[in-house]
């Protein structure tokens, strides 16, 4: 029993790291309809950044999220205005190539500078080790981990729900035109939404260099799991992403680790499953 | 894109005559024939990728079904020549027969999967159900041979005449007839009353019923036919290379039989051909220079296409003539 409670936890743990990386997604795609399957690469060269930064000048993981959230938040933004909005909201097949196009381009980019070995970063002290909780070890980082999510999904949910920036964003993506009419600047709005994103999924990207690993074909082999959580999830809802994150992670953990013979099978099936069940994801929201 | 029909009184189907172009076009794989006997295994590959595309056509350029998981059905077709060729059912084109039919029979379970969703659900269920069938593969190594592939096969003779070569010769010719065929027969598909209604519902799903048209019929049908072509195409790799490897499913065969319709032109039958011939040929030089090079070529291509070049190369060439028509009637 305490060693199926531990793969379980091992399985929130993550399912938390994805969400981190997918939780930005569920606002570029879940909100505003843009499909970017380069979602990871933020994710993998936050990462990278981390890495470089310990590497080179010993700056902590602590240190260097803040760091990455704002840097990348920048490069988000700036990409946006230069890239993504080019590209019409209205035709997904373009949004699918040139998003497949950047994620190889980030890939090419990556395996360049750091090559084809997995990278490691060194976790600070205060999160390593264990804690005995009627009996059951866990593991301090995991810990950290799921209260990053708990943060996150709060921090997230009341910048959508509750504050003005978020009933902007709501609106913006509900009736452009509309919302345009009453003031809302929305290409601002999008930009600053796009951004938010991408510094997360960066943030994400370092939090998840332990639990994921991390080299150069990091986009491309997470690819399928950030769509999923977001699809899964429902379309812009933050606790449904948690909730289809966290399923993801336990469902892959608990499989790999009872039923190695059957390994990723049968996270797809259950992702097949899901969308003919829930055709609109987890969660709806309401219009 | 209009259909060259709606000229003139009545609303004609377009006409599927052979042109001389039609001609020119396929006379450049005749010739390659001859040009370059070194480079024919390449040549018959490029071939294969070319009907795959073709195939990824009927879906996503004439019927508007957003798939990134084509290597299903092209990976069923060449495990299903495989495993009967392992298990002593050599004979080529029975094989292929055999391939149709099972990637057929997939596509048209995966289709009702699919026509109803949004161009997000169907690129998710397609993605899922390929990866579905790689992790099966996979998994299955008792049959499939798993990670290592399928190598231990052997092919009769094609026709009770012809010898599968080391040099490729009568791969390339079984590959081009296959391709040639199936060309003749989507040309003809397309062009029919059937082909227009699918344009028709890639254009206005919304006001196809009002028509009268059966619109998830119409995509079942059209997801089927483009499902059993794939396979045929997967069924001729397997065949000329005598090897199967896990890599027919995986999500790069998907996503580069897209990225090459894109670039050679989405719904022109001819568009496949121009982006998997150009598509093969770059990647045979650049790749083999550094692997990495490549994918970055390869994803500024994509940007550009989808930011500049609307359409493809077709796309950019019927730009131009139109441009150029226009200036000689003025």
């Amino acid at each position: 029993m305490a060693a199926f409670i531990t793969v379980l936890f091992d399985g929130v743990a993550y399912g938390s790291v994805l969400f981190v990386i997918s939780v930005g997604m569920s606002v570029t795609l879940g909100l505003m309809r843009f499909i970017n399957l380069a979602h990871g690469a933020f994710a993998m060269f936050g990462g990278f950044t981390a890495c470089v930064l310990a590497d080179r000048w010993g700056v902590s993981m602590f240190a260097s999220l803040p760091v990455v959230l704002v840097g990348f938040a920048a490069v988000g933004a700036v990409l946006e205005r230069l890239v993504y909005r080019w590209v019409s909201r209205t035709r997904p097949l373009d949004q699918v190539l040139l998003t497949i196009g950047i994620a190889f381009i980030a890939t090419a980019v990556a395996g360049k500078i750091w090559g084809p070995y997995p990278r490691r970063l060194v976790v600070p002290e205060v999160l390593t080790g264990q804690l005995h909780v009627l009996g059951v070890d866990l593991g301090v980082y995991r810990l950290f981990l799921i209260g990053m999510v708990l943060v996150i999904t709060a921090a997230m949910h009341v910048l959508i729900e509750r504050t003005r920036f978020g009933a902007q964003l709501r609106a913006a993506v509900d009736r452009p035109e509309a919302g345009a009419g009453l003031g809302i600047p929305v290409n601002r709005v999008f930009t600053a939404s796009f951004a938010i994103g991408c510094g997360l999924a960066a943030v994400g990207g370092v939090l998840g260099v332990g639990t994921l690993g991390l080299d150069f074909n990091f986009t491309f082999r997470y690819m399928v799991y950030f769509l999923l959580v977001v699809v899964v999830g429902g379309e812009g809802s933050i606790l449904g992403s948690a909730m289809a994150a966290v399923a993801l992670g336990v469902f892959d953990v608990v499989g790999k680790y009872y039923f190695p013979s059957v390994g990723a099978f049968l996270i797809y099936a259950l992702m097949v499953v899901l969308l003919l069940v829930f055709p609109h994801g987890l969660i709806r929201r309401g219009r | 894109m209009t259909g060259r029909g709606t000229g003139g009184t009545a609303a004609a189907l377009p006409s599927d005559r052979w042109r001389i172009w039609d001609t020119a076009l396929w006379l450049v794989p005749i010739v390659a024939y001859f040009a370059f006997p070194d480079h024919l295994v390449l040549g018959s590959q490029v071939i294969i990728t070319a009907l795959f595309a073709l195939s990824l056509d009927i879906v996503l350029g004439y019927a508007g079904i957003t798939s990134l998981g084509h290597a299903a059905f092209f990976g069923l077709g060449a495990y299903t020549a495989g495993l009967l060729a392992a298990h002593g059912w050599g004979e080529p084109l029975s094989g292929l027969a055999c391939a149709a039919v099972v990637a057929a029979v997939a596509g048209y379970l995966t289709s009702f999967l699919v026509v109803r969703g949004s161009a997000l659900v169907q690129l998710m269920i397609t993605l899922g159900v390929a990866l579905l069938l790689m992790e099966a593969a996979n998994k299955a190594a008792r049959w499939t041979g798993g990670t290592d592939g399928l190598s231990d096969m052997t092919f009769g003779q094609l026709l009770g005449v012809f010898r599968f070569d080391l040099a490729g010769r009568t791969g390339y010719a079984y590959s081009l007839a296959i391709a040639f065929g199936a060309f003749v027969l989507v040309r003809r598909v397309v062009s029919s009353p059937f082909g227009l209604s699918l344009r028709a519902i890639r254009e206005g799903a919304a006001r196809m019923p009002a028509l009268g048209a059966p619109v998830g019929r119409r995509l079942v049908a059209a997801f089927t036919f483009g499902a059993a072509l794939a396979g045929i195409a997967g069924a001729l790799l397997t065949q000329t290379t005598q090897a199967v490897a896990l890599g027919v499913l995986d999500l790069e065969r998907s996503a580069s039989v897209l990225i090459m319709l894109v670039l050679g032109g989405t719904g022109r039958l001819y568009g496949a051909f121009i982006g998997a011939g150009l598509f093969m040929l770059m990647q045979d030089y650049l790749a083999r220079r550094d692997p990495v090079y490549w994918q970055l070529w390869i994803g500024c291509l994509l940007v550009a296409v989808v930011l500049i070049g609307r359409g493809g190369i077709l796309g950019i060439a019927d730009a131009l003539r139109a441009r150029w028509a226009g200036r000689s009637a003025r």
